[in-house]
């Protein structure tokens, strides 16, 4: 790796003021999964790298219902889902924190990472995005807060300004009787990179016989990971069954716009939206009858 | 170069302090400035596992950190498994069992057994392969591979209870 200077700053407002100051590319280091190897094979260029992994905020997780899940931006899949209250009511958010990569990188790769990195296949990004996560960002002018179905704008781009930095990752408490599920298809089914993934949460009503909201994620199918808004819309009001999820499938099926490469044609792409969504919404459904 | 910075740590139950440079991986650390060979580099991108350490506690890959990231930190290598007197019991298995050929992925595959039997005394041949999915290797084959962790598994059990 080329040479950079290093900074491990313990609180926001030093690492923002460190920002504000330094001349030169700065990137910020949480588990470094992604990092190191874009810095080693040359992709980007750093003059400081900032480890965030010292600040607090970015280190915890934290529930409750008011708030809901607040997920640091820096803390790992495997403290993720040794999380109680993730592990009680997330579970699209478990299914992706243990898919990710093997237990090795899993004690290091962080949800805040995966979605700053921006990939069109991010399988954290995917499983957010169907829980509607709103991203907490802070920079010299301030706090906001970006929807997170804004925050990736292209392949390796988000939305943060220069000297702004992700600090944590909000997802509303569950309704009642609703159920999520975070699904992907890989030809090996560990250490592998989604050919395709589908997010999905349902709401069904007290007599879990009409869906009251629903949200779908499409992954690895566009330059960024996708909301499909009119195929969750198609759900609303329904009761669940075969054909209504069936009917979301074939809309998700043309909002997405994939593209072949090494892991998988346009076309493998387009039907496997299709079975995945289906078996995403099934699975979604039959865990919000579960919990009920 | 000017650019050095002091790391310590705790390697292997002994009180280290080293230079780095930043951008040097936690990996050349060991194996250039610390002379801690036992982890290998297979990839340097975090997908074979042959360069699998603890961090406190945890199973990382060393290839994927920066050595400046061990500062205050307890890291155990595959140096830190025997004593002087015996192998490690994951370390007798896997010679037991025929866990090797080649060897390279040895010490990864050996460090991340630990790691999963410090957590799973007694895994199932589905939990072993699943937890092992970040090491590869290219010559032994993977069934002896988690005969190797079973075998450790017994050894380690039976440690605990003691002589009969
Ligand atoms: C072997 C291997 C297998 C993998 N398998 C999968 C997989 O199955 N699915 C998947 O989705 N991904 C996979 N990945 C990628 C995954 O590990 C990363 O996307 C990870 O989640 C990124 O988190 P990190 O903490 O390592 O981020 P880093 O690498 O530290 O950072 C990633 C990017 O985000 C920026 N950044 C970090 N924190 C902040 C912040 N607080 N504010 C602003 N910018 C920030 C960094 O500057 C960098 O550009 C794999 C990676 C490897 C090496
Ligand atoms: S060398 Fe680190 S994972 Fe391969
Ligand atoms: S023993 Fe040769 S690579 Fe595993």
């Amino acid at each position: 790796m080329k040479t950079f200077d290093y900074e491990a700053p313990v609180t926001i407002d030093q690492t923002i003021t460190m920002m504000s100051k330094t001349h030169g590319q700065i990137l910020l280091l949480a588990g470094g999964t992604d990092l190191l190897v874009q810095l080693r094979s040359g992709n980007k260029d750093v003059d400081l790298v900032i480890d965030v992994k010292g600040i607090p905020e970015l280190n915890q997780i934290s529930y409750d219902e008011l708030s809901g899940l607040i997920i640091g931006a820096a803390v790992p899949c495997s403290q993720i889902y040794e999380s109680q209250p993730v592990l009680e009511k997330f579970p699209a958010i478990i299914d992706a924190a243990t898919i990710i990569g093997g237990k090795a990188i899993q004690n290091r790769a962080s949800f805040g990472g995966n979605l700053c990195n921006a990939s069109p296949s991010g399988d954290a990004i995917g499983a957010m995005m169907s829980l509607g996560a709103i991203c907490n960002v802070v920079g010299s002018e301030g706090a906001r807060n970006i929807p997170i179905e804004e925050f990736c704008i292209a392949p390796g781009k988000n939305a943060l300004e220069t000297g702004e930095m992700l600090i944590s990752i909000q997802i509303p408490s569950p309704r009642p009787n609703s159920g999520s599920h975070y699904i992907r298809f890989t030809p090996r089914a560990e250490m592998d990179i989604a050919v395709a993934g589908v997010g999905a949460s349902i709401e069904l009503d007290s007599n879990l016989d009409q869906i009251l909201s629903a949200r779908i994620a499409l992954v690895a199918v566009a330059p960024t990971p996708l909301l499909a808004t009119e195929a969750a819309e198609s759900l609303i009001g329904q009761e669940p069954s075969g054909p209504i999820f069936e009917k979301a499938a074939n809309i998700a099926k043309q909002t997405i716009r994939p593209i072949t490469d090494v892991r998988g044609s346009a076309s493998q792409r387009k039907h496997l939206i299709g079975v995945l969504t289906r078996r995403c919404l099934d699975i979604a459904v039959n865990r919000a009858v579960q919990v009920s | 170069m000017s650019n050095k910075r002091v790391v310590s740590s705790t390697i292997n139950g002994q009180q280290v302090e080293f230079l780095t440079e930043p951008q040097q991986s936690l990996l050349e650390c060991l194996r250039d400035t610390l002379g801690l060979t036992g982890s290998k580099e297979g990839c340097n991108d975090g997908n074979c596992g042959a360069c699998s350490v603890l961090i406190n506690n945890r199973l990382v890959n060393a290839c994927l950190m920066l050595g400046i990231e061990i500062d205050g930190k307890d890291v155990v290598t595959v140096e830190g498994l025997a004593n002087v007197h015996e192998l490690h019991p994951v370390q007798e298995a896997f010679v037991l069992e025929d866990g090797l050929q080649c060897g390279y992925c040895t010490p990864g595959f050996i460090v991340a057994t630990k790691a999963l039997l410090d957590r799973n005394a007694n895994p199932t041949e589905d939990e072993i392969r699943f937890w092992l999915a970040g090491n590869l290797c290219r010559c032994t084959g993977y069934d002896k591979i988690v005969r190797s962790v079973r075998l450790a598994s017994q050894l380690m059990n039976d440690a605990k209870e003691g002589p009969q």
